[in-house]
């Protein structure tokens, strides 16, 4: 019975927040708000991928660390408190994707280069009418005398504007039904579209991309049938497990906001943070947070070493942490007052991160009900 | 990370479930959360306790020396957990066994520690808690009750109220103000009295549920020999808080929780919505899971915190943050099986169209009253904000001195 951090997982904690605290600091955020800044985000990725962060969960020979979801979700957690942008979460998606259902041959062509760093991999996964779990896809995928053809839009796709892979999500004809099938696609091929969906929370980047008849060898299709099923649901728990634990680092760091801001804004000739109306509201983001945090090391161990319980887990962890990071948001705002509500101030970076997580892969609604089933309710 | 226990914890555990699937009284299971106001019923949960302790299973944490099994935290916990899962009764001598035995060990004399410990463990002797005061309530520390040294005696004079099982416990611990002048917190000191003495009148308070679990306690002119003080003279509020701040683990709330969780969906597949189980109603359903992730939440919770223990971390204000969290859950789910009930909700126990023999509402007003015992859920906010993040205390009061006042 240890449940509870290896030494080598708080050190892996506290480097990630000094890592960050340099390289990526409030300021860094503000600008994204202001301006483009596509050189920024490769900087921040490369030197993370120098770090071994990018390849954290990858298999060592194709030169990853092997890590453990947990180490990941540590990661995820200080990536939250930091508000990262880039394309960390959508590369380790395919990556993770591709490392647990990719052919042999597409393994050795595209992990060293997502591993490393030196290509990136998004996920495409939602459309116009599937935005919580890729279901009904209207994106197909036929078979052609040479190869396959895919069209379709795909919504939400992260980072699509850095990506050099796409991972599509489509159905394709199995005799008379369908079946869901996964297709990775270089974003060189003619027919591919990418267009921004802008979003408030300018630290996350989503696109729509649609694909024109685009052709890809038949050896594109990689995966297939349940086993495509079981391999995404995999993918999209530990998706769920990482905004969770973004999400977790994000009310912490808002919490930690709110109590220096309530020790040094005086009113009535007193620090607001003497008042309980004040101080209640951030004890209150304390109870909300600490049972969380247990709840998140949980739903990432389960995905590490009871893979049958990860789906229960991450789904509990995902909606139940969606709502502490919205209310925590909420609170920090009220305890900030009038300086919280303006695009100068910090705390907007993460109020609106904690918005995109909430929704993003499958809204807390989404996740009871799934809760529900699991349970046989 | 690792959430299995060793084998010899399993081995034991699955020795303590073997023995209380023989030993569990019958008429357990009915009784697990009720006050105790019938004489038949204290005897039958001592019998219990007694039980339990002769076969090696009451405060194993405790040192061999004074009738403890010196065994780890992991046992105490599974044994906590597996009592629960059993659904066996509370054990009537647990404010002696949590609050004032690891007092004793840590505080008392030698004397005092052989005197009392094993009789807090056989449930020979009951203890009851001396604290709260008619003025003294969340402001504990603002107590009256006083205890005045005459030669080698104290003479106490005061009242105590909301005193949990006084009106059959043998001993009460007691916080009393020896001195008057000294600023609040400065002037307590802990005393043991035996609730037998000339002088001592205990009065039932009801409470809304009808059960009579709490008292007033009055002391007049109470003659306490001076070796029942516990710790230094003055010295009472430190000795106090040391036993707030003691290794309490969670398991047993969390398992506790689990349990109420499971009955609220029994409930809810029980219940029907125009002809359809109140289970398949998506907003049921959507509550219902809600209240599961902050369930699963505290299991984790407890198990983090019992790892912490086992690893010497320390623990911080986890205990504030595990009574207002639990004890506003354990609320949240009577509160939702009330909404399931619906009309019938507020059916009396003594109702016969009631659907649950009336517990749920009980439940309802029970966990309400756990919000307000022990420190409120607005003190342990106090707690949390004012110990844990350092904000600054509300400003000294604008009507009373830091003193005390008589």
């Amino acid at each position: 019975m240890n449940f509870g951090l290896s030494p080598e997982q708080e050190q892996l904690q506290h480097t990630a927040r000094d890592f960050l605290a340099k390289e990526w600091p409030p300021s860094s955020a503000h600008a994204l708000f202001d301006a483009e800044s596509e050189a920024a985000l490769r900087q921040l990725y490369r030197h993370m991928a120098e770090l071994g962060w990018v390849g954290l969960l990858a298999p060592p020979e194709f030169g990853g660390s092997g890590g453990t979801f947990l180490d990941a979700a540590l990661l995820a957690e200080e990536m939250g408190r930091a508000a990262v942008p880039g394309p960390y979460l959508a590369n380790t998606l395919a990556l993770l994707l591709l490392r647990d259902a990719g052919s042999k041959a597409l393994r050795s062509e595209w992990l060293p280069a997502l591993t490393q760093g030196q290509a990136i991999g998004t996920v495409a996964w939602f459309e116009a009418q599937a935005s919580s779990w890729p279901c009904a896809l209207e994106t197909r995928c036929t078979a052609t005398r040479l190869g396959v053809r895919l069209s379709g839009t795909k919504r939400f796709v992260l980072d699509a504007h850095l990506a050099d892979v796409f991972l599509v999500v489509c159905t394709a004809p199995a005799g008379r039904a369908k079946t869901t099938v996964v297709v990775l696609v270089p974003n060189n091929q003619p027919g591919i579209t990418v267009r921004p969906m802008d979003d408030v929370d300018r630290t996350r980047r989503v696109y729509e991309v649609s694909f024109e008849d685009v052709a890809v060898p038949r050896k594109a299709v990689f995966v297939s049938g349940e086993r495509a099923v079981n391999a995404l649901t995999r993918v999209f728990d530990a998706a769920a497990v990482f905004l969770a634990a973004d999400s977790l680092g994000g009310a912490q760091r808002l919490l930690e906001m709110s109590v220096a801001y309530a020790k040094v804004r005086t009113q009535f000739g007193r620090p607001i943070g003497s008042f309980q109306a004040v101080k209640h509201r951030c004890a209150e983001m304390v109870a909300q947070i600490e049972p969380a945090r247990s709840l998140m090391w949980y739903a990432a161990h389960t995905l590490d070493a009871m893979p049958r319980l990860a789906t229960y887990a991450a789904s509990l962890a995902k909606g139940h942490l969606a709502d502490v990071y919205a209310a925590v948001a909420e609170s920090a705002l009220r305890v900030h007052g009038g300086i919280g509500f303006t695009w100068e101030h910090d705390l907007h970076i993460w109020f609106k991160r904690a918005q995109w997580n909430r929704y993003a892969f499958g809204t807390p609604e989404w996740h009871r009900e799934r809760v529900a089933q699991m349970c046989r309710w | 990370m690792d959430l299995n226990y060793s084998p010899e914890h399993e081995a034991f555990r699955r020795q303590f479930r073997a023995w209380l699937r023989k030993n569990l009284p019958a008429r357990g299971r009915s009784e697990q959360m009720l006050a105790y106001d019938d004489p038949r019923r204290i005897a039958r949960a001592k019998a219990w306790q007694r039980k339990l302790y002769e076969a090696g299973y009451v405060a194993l944490t405790w040192p061999k020396e004074y009738g403890g099994q010196g065994l780890d935290v992991v046992t105490q916990a599974i044994v906590d957990e597996e009592l629960v899962r059993a659904r066996a009764p509370g054990l009537i001598g647990q404010m002696g066994i949590q609050m004032v035995g690891p007092t004793l060990i840590q505080y008392g004399s030698e004397e005092q520690k052989r005197r009392f410990l094993p009789k807090i463990l056989t449930a020979e002797e009951i203890w009851c808690q001396g604290y709260s005061e008619p003025g003294a309530g969340s402001d504990l520390a603002s107590l009256q009750t006083r205890a005045e040294l005459v030669g080698d005696e104290f003479i106490v004079n005061g009242q105590k109220i909301w005193t949990s099982n006084a009106q059959f416990a043998d001993w009460m611990f007691c916080l009393v103000r020896t001195d008057p002048s000294a600023p609040k917190h400065q002037g307590i000191s802990y005393l043991l009295i035996d609730m037998r003495s000339p002088g001592i009148t205990v009065r039932p308070l009801v409470q809304m549920t009808g059960e009579r679990g709490f008292n007033e306690v009055w002391f007049e002119n109470v003659r306490v020999p001076r070796n029942q003080l516990v710790g230094g003279l003055h010295q009472g509020w430190q000795v106090a808080n040391a036993t707030l701040a003691h290794e309490r683990n969670m398991l047993g709330a969390a398992t506790r929780t689990q349990e109420l969780f499971a009955k609220l969906v029994r409930l809810a597949k029980l219940c029907t919505r125009e002809g359809n189980s109140a289970i398949e109603d998506p907003v049921v359903r959507q509550r219902l899971a809600a209240l599961a992730m902050r369930v699963e939440a505290m299991k984790y919770h407890a198990y983090r915190q019992l790892s912490d223990s086992i690893a010497g971390r320390p623990r911080g204000i986890a205990a504030s943050v595990n009574k207002l969290v639990s004890t506003e859950l354990n609320h949240d789910i009577t509160a939702c099986a009330l909404d399931l009930l619906g009309s019938y909700a507020t059916q009396s126990a003594h109702s016969k169209f009631a659907l649950d023999r009336g517990e749920w509402m009980r439940e309802f007003m029970f966990t309400l009253g756990m919000i307000i015992g022990g420190g409120t859920s607005e003190i342990q906010k106090n707690i949390i904000s004012e110990r844990g993040l350092g904000l600054p205390r509300e400003p000294k009061g604008t009507a009373l001195q830091d003193g005390a006042q008589r």
